[in-house]
């Protein structure tokens, strides 16, 4: 379920790192915590984040939750294909429905987040 | 996520929870919030048939020669021109005019009446009403005893009929008949919260799982599902039906609620004086619907702006499944209440283009 090579995050993130480049998406857990999702809401490419701060938001049917950057960088990409079709994130989020990429700007913070083993055992599974 | 040893449970808790409920804390009760999914549980009220478990909701019993004066002191509505075996929606009112609750009054004979009202408000309700009790009247708080499940959508009828002796298509809308599900004693009222048609019905507590197992099964050739509140939630903001704690609470009356069709000025009620008073000086803020016009989704509490000046909030608001757009209910200034209106709504601090729409905002095909 959870993917060796990505790292996660407590809130529910995980990313996937190739080169300088992070993918950041949502984990399985967290898209079916949230039920159907209707919305994303994702930065522009150019657009700096921080590591733990607000990178966007997705909204279920009940609720508005905020997505939090893995890491401090600047976005490259963000899919934009989920601005129509956000329910891929339910059906989807460790695949096609990645939100943003990222230019890391210190890949040592990597070093502090949780291994799919870890992540799993946080969840409790 | 770990529930708090204090919340409350209903007879159907072990039904939900088999059927792999969603369950979170709703005021105090542990309650589905989904089963399926909110937009398929949705879908299948508006096409086919959902159960909805509504045994949080409360029951209060009025008896007494004079039954009818309390309810109609306390109510807003008039529950003399009510029939026997009919019921209709009103508003428990504090003397200043704002809401106590929202409630269904059922007049089961005429020194008999059953009033349903809000989970959460179920013993203010019945403290209130215990208060302004100068008729002799025998108040129940009968919430304990009776659980009540709501089955709705166009196949609620063909369903239920299955489980019951009543001849169900007689029974007009907003009429109950006290008869038998599955062969328990139960009061079937075609009510509901829904929009769609429907019946909601009364029976005590350890009958009602039997009777929730039974209906699953007659309505499985129609595809019956289990429905929690969020769906609930959706399927009532599409039909613009309030929900006490948004759409009104103390600080509201039913004239700025848009619920005047509730209040009835030829008799005399708790909170008449200052609804006149309200009249007459007219309403400076009324409900109203809207739809996003931009991206993103109007939610409860957020604050709403015209002309670039805060000018009222959200009520209530999400998507819209079965009319595929983002919708909510608000209060605008009465002026500013007409259909066309253009507003912003203030999603995360940034002005999202939005419109005074008609409500309901969805109508089902007579």
């Amino acid at each position: 379920m959870y993917p060796e090579n990505f790292k996660y995050t407590k809130e529910h993130e995980w990313i996937l790192v190739e080169g300088d480049t992070g993918t950041i998406g949502i984990t399985d857990h967290a898209q079916h915590e949230l039920g159907d999702i209707v919305y994303v809401d994702l930065p522009k490419p150019g657009t700096a984040v921080e590591q733990g701060k607000t990178l966007g938001s997705v909204e279920s049917v009940k609720a508005v939750s905020d997505i939090y950057s893995p890491v401090t960088g600047e976005v490259v990409e963000s899919n934009t294909e989920l601005t129509s079709a956000p329910e891929r994130l339910n059906s989807d989020p460790h695949g096609t429905a990645w939100l943003v990429k990222i230019k890391l700007s210190d890949p040592s913070q990597l070093e502090g987040l949780l291994s799919a083993a870890d992540y799993k055992a946080y969840l409790g599974e | 996520m770990h529930s708090a040893p204090a919340l409350q449970t209903t007879s159907l808790n072990a039904t939900h929870r088999a059927a792999g409920g969603k369950m979170i804390d709703f005021g105090g009760w542990d309650m589905p919030v989904q089963y399926t999914g909110i937009i398929d549980e949705h879908n299948t009220v508006r096409t086919a048939v959902g159960l909805f478990d509504v045994s949080h909701m409360g029951e209060i019993e009025v008896r007494g020669p004079q039954a009818l004066d309390l309810v109609n002191w306390v109510s807003t509505n008039n529950a003399a021109k009510l029939q026997i075996g009919q019921a209709h929606y009103s508003g428990l009112l504090y003397e200043h005019g704002g809401f106590v609750d929202d409630i269904l009054v059922h007049k089961v004979t005429g020194d008999h009446y059953f009033l349903c009202v809000n989970a959460s408000n179920q013993d203010k309700d019945f403290a209130h009403i215990v208060e302004q009790n100068r008729f002799d009247c025998a108040v129940e708080n009968a919430g304990p005893r009776l659980s009540q499940i709501a089955v709705q959508g166009p196949k609620a009828l063909a369903t239920l009929q299955k489980l019951t002796a009543t001849e169900l298509a007689p029974v007009k809308y907003y009429w109950f008949q006290d008869g038998e599900v599955a062969g328990t004693p139960a009061r079937i009222a075609r009510t509901g919260y829904t929009g769609e048609d429907g019946f909601e019905i009364y029976t005590a507590n350890d009958e009602a799982p039997r009777i929730w197992k039974e209906l699953m099964q007659a309505g499985e050739e129609f595809g019956v599902k289990p429905a929690g509140l969020g769906a609930r939630n959706t399927l009532r903001l599409e039909a613009a039906m309030a929900l006490y704690g948004h759409e009104i609470d103390a600080t509201i009356n039913p004239l700025e609620a848009g619920l005047s069709w509730i209040v009835k000025f030829e008799k005399d009620f708790l909170g008449k004086a200052k609804l006149e008073e309200a009249k007459a000086a007219g309403v400076k803020r009324k409900l109203a619907g809207f739809k996003m016009n931009g991206r993103g989704i109007g939610r409860d509490g957020y604050e709403l702006h015209i002309d670039g000046a805060p000018a009222g909030w959200v009520t209530s608001g999400g998507p819209a499944p079965t009319l595929n757009l983002n919708i909510g209910l608000c209060y605008v200034p009465a002026a500013k209440a007409g259909a066309g209106q253009s507003i912003q709504v203030m999603v995360r601090n940034q002005p999202v283009d939005a419109e005074i729409i008609p409500t309901p905002f969805y109508k089902r095909a007579k």
